[in-house]
């Protein structure tokens, strides 16, 4: 039986070096104390990002030789090349940032809402639904006292997180009164600009809370876009973004959640997607990671009450020299609790992807059934993709199941289509949308599958569809 | 008007093997256009092998022999190409290809050879459906995946009526149908060899396939090559004596085996 670490991999963590003070904290040469005190809002706002700058002084930036940063290749992070987005920098969407966000979200149907933030800092709501006060979206930075909501889920304390709470612009608070049904989903557009590459690229640190009443229904869709710049050459950074979105859902609640990733070449990312289930609700989740220098996604789903579900897919297709990093926690706490988990993605050139994940079955999981799968498809020679499922059981009545594939197009595949009298090149891009298409058609949200569709097609380009003719 | 055939499928002393064994030993067969040749066999006899080497599998490798349509080297042309050629083969077992559609592939299948694509595909398709038995939904669904044994020959049928290829080869094309299934099947293979002149190589291990489907050369393909053939009446002798007799002296050593996992 394979190795399963029980506790390094996904659980609320510790300080790194736990046995004592670590040698060095972070070095912030950039992101000073002054950089955080300065920043506009509420007193317990200011009072938060200080505690969390504070601990950034006890905390190392994580390093690959922790379980959960293997294969990241973090240890050519450079923190010094970023620095974060001084006060007031902007406080309203300018004409060209709204239509680009209402662009971005067209794909996906009607809305309830359409919120905009660019570098971290809440823009604008727009178009939100008359629901009679069920559906509230709103800024956090002008309430008179912190929101319990907070923080309660998104509890990892890595260097990442504390540098994300010391330098938190603002957070987007969306919650739905027990027992409403909210039909369409409220779509955030999250912009994260690149900078000028002569000087340090800005960091941004995106936040979202969701909170669903009892036996409440809503969707929400994030998506992580970079505005057109000025053309970016070699691997100066262009960006830093360390999203942070909990999800909390109260008993019989349903969320559809989707976060969609095309952030641009220059940027990195560090994300974390907190969820809890309490009893009886669902979560359908859907994640696309597709642009991105390295684009890191921590996804962890606490089944804290019983009969919760839980489905987790994603997509992820890496060209170039991108890196995909998916990190995933499936956390059973619960009796008849479920949890699906599918992740596939695509590797070209020289990109590289990682998949670990965690089944934790804990004691009181009766009954609990969790299933984890990962596919890779490795398109050319110099890429590679890792996979590395793990199971952690500590309860005796439950089902899990875990599978995971790396490997190139499959031969039979290819030559079936080719049977048909199909050329290689267009077989493979059959094969290629199809292994796609496949999950996407599963995404909890219409037009999700046809945006993947259409952005594994533009970012392959030339590599898989020389043929491609314009009539498809 | 004349019976000149308007295609051959010409096999010539085939040898070919898998695995640096050689399972085809030497075969000769010719199937011209309107025609319906059968080609039938106990396990292991080579007739997977022979379908997969018409087509071009990876995977097996030609030891002599040609294989010509019309002329044109097969052997010398990859699978699509075979395929363009006029040539189709209905696999024993059809493989599962995630998210693509079959009514995507009859489309590209189409424009490559020539034809507009997607309408025509469409068209075709929605009425050979009707034809073969197979639910209209499973047009826009994924290749072979979640389908009945039943369902995936169904599909094979509608995707060689589609096509309409010169010579077809059907590798065990009853397995896995029931008895209705292999009467639709069986009849919509008997009617395109009048619609269009479709050539017909149908390898198969029984009889039932071909009583729909009727034969008008019968061989008997033995340890790699065919050691009788005759007309329809070969199949019914070969009902009741079994190839006990054609397997004659090397019947011990070839009772039929599992897969050796190990």
């Amino acid at each position: 039986m394979a190795e399963t670490s029980s506790g390094s991999d996904g659980a609320p963590e510790r300080p790194h070096h736990a046995a004592g003070i670590p040698e060095r904290g972070i070095d912030l040469s950039t992101f000073t104390a002054d950089a955080s005190a300065a920043l506009a809002g509420p007193a317990w706002l200011s009072r938060r990002r200080t505690e969390a700058w504070e601990r950034t002084q006890l905390t190392a930036l994580p390093a690959e030789s922790e379980e959960v940063w293997r294969y990241s290749g973090i240890d050519s992070f450079d923190l010094d090349a970023f620095a974060p987005v001084p006060a007031g920098t902007a406080d309203t969407a300018t004409r060209a940032e709204l239509a680009l966000a209402r662009s971005v979200a067209g794909a996906f149907g009607p809305r309830s809402a359409l919120v905009v933030t660019s570098q971290g800092a809440l823009l604008a709501v727009e178009e939100l639904a008359d629901t009679a006060g069920s559906l509230t979206v709103a800024g956090l930075s002008a309430t008179a006292e912190a929101p319990p909501g907070l923080g309660r889920l998104a509890r990892a304390r890595d260097g990442f997180g504390e540098l994300h709470d010391a330098y938190l612009a603002d957070v987007l608070q969306v919650t739905v009164a027990a027992k409403a049904r909210i039909a369409d989903p409220v779509v955030v557009v999250h912009l994260v600009a690149e900078g000028d590459p002569a000087g340090p690229a800005p960091a941004v640190f995106p936040h979202t809370v969701v909170d669903l009443g009892t036996s409440a229904e809503a969707g929400l869709i994030e998506l992580y876009v970079t505005p057109p710049g000025p053309d970016r050459t070699g691997e100066a950074p262009g960006a830093l973004v360390v999203p942070v979105t909990e999800l909390d859902l109260a008993d019989d609640a349903r969320l559809d959640y989707a976060a969609l990733q095309i952030l641009g070449p220059g940027c990195w990312q560090v994300a974390l997607q907190a969820s809890r289930l309490g009893r009886d609700a669902t979560l359908r989740s859907f994640t696309a990671g597709l642009g991105g220098r390295y684009a890191r996604v921590r996804t962890d789903s606490d089944l804290t009450g019983p009969g919760g579900r839980t489905s987790l897919l994603a997509a992820y297709l890496g060209t170039g020299n991108q890196v995909h990093d998916f990190r995933t926690l499936q956390d059973h706490h619960a009796p008849r609790t479920e949890s699906e988990l599918l992740f596939k993605g695509a590797v070209a050139d020289s990109a590289h992807s990682v998949y670990s994940g965690l089944i934790r079955m804990r004691h009181g999981a009766r009954g609990a059934d969790a299933r984890q799968t990962n596919h890779n498809l490795v398109l050319s020679e110099g890429a590679h993709a890792d996979s590395v499922p793990n199971l952690d059981i500590l309860e005796n009545d439950v089902r899990c199941s875990h599978a995971s594939t790396v490997g190139p197009i499959d031969e039979d595949q290819r030559y079936y289509l080719e049977s048909r009298g199909i050329e290689p090149e267009v077989a493979e891009r059959l094969v290629v949308l199809g292994f796609f298409s496949d999950l996407a058609g599963r995404s909890p949200f219409a037009g999700v599958a046809g945006w993947v569709d259409e952005q594994v097609v533009t970012r392959l380009g030339d590599r898989l569809f020389p043929l491609r003719s314009s009539d498809g | 008007m004349t019976a000149e055939p308007a295609h051959v499928l010409e096999i010539r002393g085939l040898r070919a093997g898998v695995a640096g064994k050689e399972v085809l030993t030497g075969i000769d067969l010719t199937v011209a256009s309107g025609e319906v040749h059968a080609v039938m066999g106990p396990n292991g006899s080579g007739k997977s092998t022979l379908s997969h080497v018409l087509m071009g599998k990876p995977g097996y490798q030609i030891l002599g022999g040609s294989v010509t349509l019309d002329g044109v080297d097969l052997l010398a042309l990859p699978t699509w190409l075979r395929a363009r050629a006029g040539l189709f083969l209905a696999p024993q077992y059809p493989t599962e290809v995630p998210g693509v559609h079959l009514q995507e592939v009859l489309a590209e299948a189409l424009r490559g050879r020539g034809t507009d694509g997607v309408g025509t595909a469409r068209e075709r398709a929605a009425a050979e459906a009707v034809r073969v038995g197979l639910g209209t939904a499973l047009l826009e669904r994924a290749l072979n995946v979640d389908l009945s044994g039943g369902e995936r020959k169904r599909s094979e049928t509608l995707q060689l009526a589609v096509l309409q290829p010169a010579i077809c080869v059907l590798d065990e094309l009853d397995s896995g149908l029931d008895v209705d299934g292999l009467r639709d099947v069986a009849r919509r293979v008997q009617a395109a060899v009048g619609e269009w002149g479709l050539g017909v190589l149908a390898i198969t291990h029984y009889r039932r396939l071909l009583v729909e489907l009727r034969p008008d050369r019968v061989h008997v393909l033995v340890k790699g090559r065919i050691v009788a053939s005759g007309g329809p009446e070969l199949a019914a002798e070969l009902e009741e004596t079994g190839y006990a007799f054609h397997e004659a002296a090397e019947l011990a050593g070839r009772l039929p085996v599992p897969d050796d996992p190990g």
